[in-house]
């Protein structure tokens, strides 16, 4: 939380001015019932108009200049606050573009988009609220004590002992109400997703029956979270009325003691009145403080769970660039025909006990087709995640033409991968804007050559802008075969020496598929390409076929060496193609 | 537009109301006795004040007196704060929870057709932010509203009473400080939209860019990404630096005109103390009023921009309430279903300008297997959609074993299929309870027979805690969940199926295992069976091959393969790979 504070540090004028303008502005308003005193104890006692008149004035010059220095302090406050939160932004939007996929796994995009946009943002109000306010509510309820000691020190020890008092009920209120409220928002946050559930799966309950249940589970829900708000108002809304009744009784011992002083000749009349506006002032103050208190814990949590997301490790480490290249002088391997090596490597997902992948070994020469095949879960995409280190293998090593993947400085072995995910996303700009993501100098030929080969020339052409046309947030506009195929030109723009399909043809019509498998094919020997399919038909020209079974390589070979001696592909070949009657019997 | 639906509203909240009328009665009645107690107690100190003139001229007694006065008031006005809080807070509270109340039940009674067409998120914000909105924002901002415009009235006629010309000297100076706040504030506007423009560009950005980390790593693009944040996010810096300062202008200008009218009464009451028509005890409750007689206006004119979007709030939720239920049902029962299926000549379309299904016929034999294929969009889940009559046909009927399913229960026709999604759907709740969703009282070893049966029991019991692992959506892969859903169906065996892509997301290993306890399921028993997969569907009595909601051919696997139409075509490109 504490490291928070740097990025205030550049505004670090504007955020001791900001307070200080607003103190003087308060100690501003504190002299007022001094001056309503004055015209009373001496303007009105001797009738001395000119007199009045100048108090006048002078409340107005206390008007104006309070104005002014809080204008003052605004300005300061808004721009140490603002930007303390652009700084904080940006730094924490590049921290989280350096995370690996396992940090990325682990705390969640969706966590890591609401921290950038919503908590920075109640971070920086919190930060604007402080400035302005957190010094002035105490100051101005300590103040209205100091100043009724100027005027009478018995009426003052009345300030004294409230003060203590009103803090105390206010902060228990809020001490017994504020955790009360976040189970409150859990119990709102069943409400809600009873409510999700309810809608979601209409078909099911329908299908089911099951609308009655249904209805008396949310009614449990929401009976709870009635009886908890109820239960929390009740006592929250004590607040109000205890501080309004301490306030007064405490007026009340006032003028009964006051009756005294002024008959005494220790006080005179005008006092009074003050003493009685100082017992406003820090009231309006104390509830004030309340709210702000309020907003300072919310800021507060804001800012930890912020804290927690710098505090964490980008989660890969990388040579710099002239180890790299020196390592890769040194190394006689590079360039080698080998373009990806696969050595006793094994890899668990942070968390989990059992292991994803375990103890591979192969070798892919530069320019072979290779085919991944195995069931849901058995670690295709885990395994070709692990040639552009997406993730490290927890054992054994990962070779890309000749140099462990770990040696490449960050950014340059990228370079040569193409990769086309499973689920394929665009981002909001032109189709072109699109393409060149990999290779920002791209020219018209080697985006029309990548439209050709990924089936999608006629995608483009259809548009009205061309490669213009724009492309909305998340690719609305296109539909699911549209996008995986300019996903796939989008990686093949980069001209990648190595191209990882990641089940990437799923949306695609047979037809549409054959057609880029065969338009891939013709590159043979320019590119290592490899493909990942539940589908034997995708696969099955590939020069080498790895077949996997729950995280091992259970056969390799082509299709035809696999069909003779891998048990598995050839069950998994029958259920694709032969009559699954005369199989299962 | 909010006009003529503002009243509409607010009679229908009102008929809402129920016995919670009482409630907001009493609320408003204890909220003048507050305001009038609250406004009368600083002219008890004014009189104290009068009291206490000078060194040796004090009168003990009447402050005494007054202040025994002042006491129980005090007292008073605590508990009739106190008290109107409760009542307010059962009176939102309730209404929130009846409300919502009547809005799950509502869900269960409107047609699909509603629901698909509005999304989850609307309904949903419909019954949560919007039910709130109008609680917080109605009730609470009209007994606001209420009590504002009491203290107004009170402190008016109290000040008149005191002094009728620094009154009107207050009135006349009051508008400046809404010229100041109105004028601040239109100019605002205009910063806070330039400044939510670029905030709304920069949240598309993060969600894309952070939602997108994998391909912005595949791409070495992180550099790119970080420029374009930049630059965006230093334009908002300096737009929320505008927008926030001169926001934050409004409350220390209205303080410094409120400033003013206080010095302006503080000059005007000394003058008429010397005059003899003013006592400094009724100059302090002057002075006291100036200060907090711009709350109640500043209260009210934020209350009533609150009071708009609760309106709007209101009228979305009755709008909800309102609409017209799924047609009443007949009440027959639907019993011992064999599972002939007839449909004869239906009609329906999801709108009237785009006609999907027309005199669509079909005959079926109980235990017949029905597969239906086809390109995505071709009317094969409408189908589903109205035998389990999730949809009503627009003309024609559907019966089974001889009886329509419009003249029997909704129930009885739907416990007579049991039905496998595409879309997994589980509740967060315990695996056991998923997979008796069905069947609650279903004993142990049912759910654990019925889990091998589907091939789930393996995955189950690895789980942490097994069949009482709590799950959620995200949980379970795609797979696991489809295997649940599969087995939540296994343990009910209703007379009927229907499987929609039951499989889609379970590789063909698995499936082909499955595919013996599917087949055991489907013995003798009509099925209908939608799927992408035309080796799951081989099997089928009856193809459908359906094109825009038409059947274009129809007849058993190796009849269709032999006709050489459209199911020739769809299957041979599955195995186009060997033709490279």
């Amino acid at each position: 939380m504490k490291g928070l504070l740097k990025y205030l540090k550049p505004y670090t004028k504007e955020s001791i001015l900001a307070p200080a303008f607003k103190l003087v502005e308060a100690l501003l308003d504190l002299i007022v019932p001094l001056v309503i005193a004055d015209i009373v104890n001496t303007g009105v006692k001797t009738g001395n108009r000119q007199y009045i008149i100048i108090r006048f004035a002078f409340l107005i010059l206390l008007a104006v200049a309070g104005l002014g220095f809080s204008i003052t302090a605004q300005f300061f406050a808004a721009r140490a606050s603002v930007g303390f939160a652009a700084a904080l932004r940006r730094d924490l939007f590049s921290h989280i573009q350096n995370f690996s996929f396992e940090k990325l796994d682990k705390i969640g995009t969706e966590t890591l988009i609401t921290r950038i946009t919503g908590d920075v943002a109640q971070l920086q109000n919190g930060v604007n609220m402080v400035l302005r306010l957190l010094l002035r509510s105490p100051f101005i309820v300590f103040g209205a004590m100091i100043m009724a000691f100027t005027i009478n020190v018995k009426a003052a020890l009345i300030f004294v002992i409230s003060i203590p008092v009103l803090a105390g009920v206010v902060s228990a209120i809020m001490w017994i109400t504020i955790p009360l409220y976040k189970k409150v928002q859990s119990l709102l946050d069943g409400v809600l997703l009873t409510t999700r559930e309810n809608l979601t799966g209409v078909r099911v309950i329908r299908a089911f029956c099951k609308e009655e249940e249904e209805v008396k589970e949310f009614d449990n829900k929401n009976d709870a979270f009635t009886k908890m708000n109820l239960f929390v108002g009740r006592i929250s809304a004590l607040l109000n009325p205890a501080t309004y009744v301490l306030i007064n009784i405490a007026t009340c011992i006032l003028f009964l003691h006051a009756g005294d002083s002024v008959y005494t000749g220790e006080m005179e009349q005008g006092d009074l009145l003050a003493l009685y506006n100082y017992m406003a002032q820090m009231i309006v103050e104390l509830v004030k403080l309340a709210s702000l208190i309020i907003t300072i814990n919310k800021a507060l949590a804001c800012g930890e769970r912020v804290s927690a997301v710098l505090k964490e490790e980008p989660g890969m480490a990388y040579p710099d660039k002239e180890e790299a290249s020196e390592e890769a002088d040194s190394n006689p391997y590079t360039d080698s025909e080998i373009a990806v090596l696969f050595d006793h490597v094994s890899f668990s997902y942070a968390g989990s006990k059992e292991d994803a992948l375990t103890d591979l070994n192969f070798v892919i020469h530069a320019g072979e087709t290779i085919g991944i095949i195995g069931g849901t879960g058995s670690g295709k995409s885990t395994l070709v995640n692990l040639i552009p280190r997406f993730y490290d293998a927890t054992k054994g090593s990962v070779e890309v033409f000749g140099r462990d993947v770990k040696e490449y400085a960050q950014g340059e072995l990228i370079q040569n991968i193409g990769v086309v995910p499973q689920k394929a996303v665009l981002f909001a700009g032109s189709i072109r804007d699109n393409l060149k993501w990999g290779n920002e100098n791209a020219t018209e030929e080697e985006i029309a050559r990548a439209l050709e080969i990924s089936q999608s020339s006629e995608i483009v052409e259809k548009k009205e802008g061309k490669l213009d046309e724009i492309v909305e947030q998340g690719g609305k506009n296109f539909s699911g075969g549209q996008k995986q195929r300019l996903t796939i030109a989008r990686a093949l723009v980069k001209n990648p020496r190595i191209l990882i399909l990641d089940d990437s043809s799923s949306a695609l019509d047979y037809a549409t598929d054959l057609k880029l498998r065969r338009a891939l094919k013709s590159l043979d020997g320019e590119m290592t390409t490899f493909i990942v399919s539940q589908r034997t038909s995708s696969i099955q020209n590939a020069d080498l076929i790895l077949v996997l079974d729950d995280g091992q390589i259970v056969g390799s070979g082509t299709h035809e060496e696999l069909l003779k001696d891998c048990d598995v592909y050839r069950e998994i070949y029958d259920s694709q193609t032969k009559d699954n009657g005369e199989e299962s019997a | 537009m909010s006009k003529s639906k503002s009243p509409s509203a607010i009679s229908k909240l009102l008929k809402f109301l129920g016995r919670y009328k009482l409630l907001l009665l009493l609320s408003l009645l204890l909220s003048v006795v507050t305001v009038v107690l609250q406004l009368y107690i600083p002219v008890l100190y004014g009189h104290c004040i009068d009291y206490a003139v000078e060194k040796g001229n004090v009168n003990f007694e009447g402050i005494h007196n007054e202040v025994h006065l002042l006491l129980i008031f005090i007292a008073i006005a605590g508990v009739s704060t106190y008290v109107m809080g409760l009542a307010n807070n059962r009176l939102t509270y309730g209404i929130v929870k009846n409300i919502r109340a009547k809005a799950i039940r509502k869900i269960q009674l409107l047609p699909l057709s509603y629901l698909d067409r509005k999304g989850v998120g609307d309904v949903v914000s419909r019954i949560i932010t919007d039910t709130d909105q109008l609680s917080d924002g109605l009730l609470l901002g009209f007994t606001q509203l209420f009590s504002g415009v009491v203290t107004i009235i009170v402190t008016l006629i109290i000040m008149l009473k005191m002094n009728p010309w620094i009154t009107l000297l207050v009135i006349l100076l009051t508008p400046l400080s809404f010229f100041v706040s109105k004028f601040i504030a239109t100019g605002t506007y205009k910063m806070f939209k330039a400044q939510n423009e670029i905030r709304a560009e920069q949240t598309a950005l993060v969600e894309e860019m952070v939602g997108g980390a994998g391909i912005v790593h595949a791409f070495g693009y992180e550099n790119r990404a970080k420029e374009r944040f930049s630059e965006n996010n230093e334009r908002l810096r300096q737009a929320a630096e505008k927008a926030v300062f001169y926001s934050s202008l409004t409350n220390p200008s209205t303080r410094a005109v409120n400033s003013v009218i206080y010095a302006c009464v503080a000059l005007m009451g000394a003058y008429m103390i010397l005059n003899g028509k003013l006592t400094v005890g009724g100059l302090s409750l002057l002075l006291a009023y100036a200060n907090q007689y711009m709350k109640p206006f500043t209260d009210i004119s934020s209350v009533i921009t609150e009071l708009q979007n609760a309106l709007s709030c209101a009228a979305r939720v009755f709008e909800l309430l309102e609409e017209p239920d799924q047609v009443a049902e007949n009440n027959q029962i639907l019993a011992d279903v064999a599972g002939n299926t007839d449909l004869e000549r239906v009609f329906f379309s999801y709108t009237k300008e785009k006609p999907l299904i027309e005199d669509f016929n079909l005959h079926i034999k109980e235990g017949t297997h029905v597969a239906i294929v086809g390109p995505t969009g071709c009317g094969k889940t409408t189908l589903i959609n109205l035998l389990m009559r999730f949809y009503d046909v627009d003309k024609g009927c559907i019966m089974i074993d001889g009886t329509g399913i419009y003249d029997v229960t909704r129930k009885s026709l739907r416990e007579s299929y049991g039905m496998v999604l595409q879309e997994t759907w589980l509740k967060k709740a315990t695996v056991r309870e998923n997979i008796a969703f069905g069947m609650p009282d279903a004993k142990e070893e049912d759910i654990i027979k019925a889990a091998k049966e589907a091939h789930s029991w393996s995955f189950i019991k690895r789980l942490p805690q097994g069949l009482n692992t709590e799950i959620d959506d995200s949980s379970l892969s795609q797979g696991q969940k489809q295997l649940l859903c599969i087995t939540r169906v296994m343990l009910t065996l209703p007379p009927m199926l229907i499987l929609d892509e039951a499989t889609s997301s379970i590789d063909t290993r698995t499936e082909l295992k499955i595919q013996n306890a599917f087949e055991k399921m489907m013995e003798g028993r009509t099925t209908f069976i939608v799927a992408h997969r035309l080796s799951t569907i081989r099997n089928a009595d009856i193809i459908l091959v359906m094109k825009d909601g038409h059947i274009v051919e129809q007849g058993s696997h190796d009849e269709l393969l032999d006709r050489g139409g459209f199911y020739r075509e769809l299957y041979y490109s599955q195995f186009a790979g060997v033709e490279i």
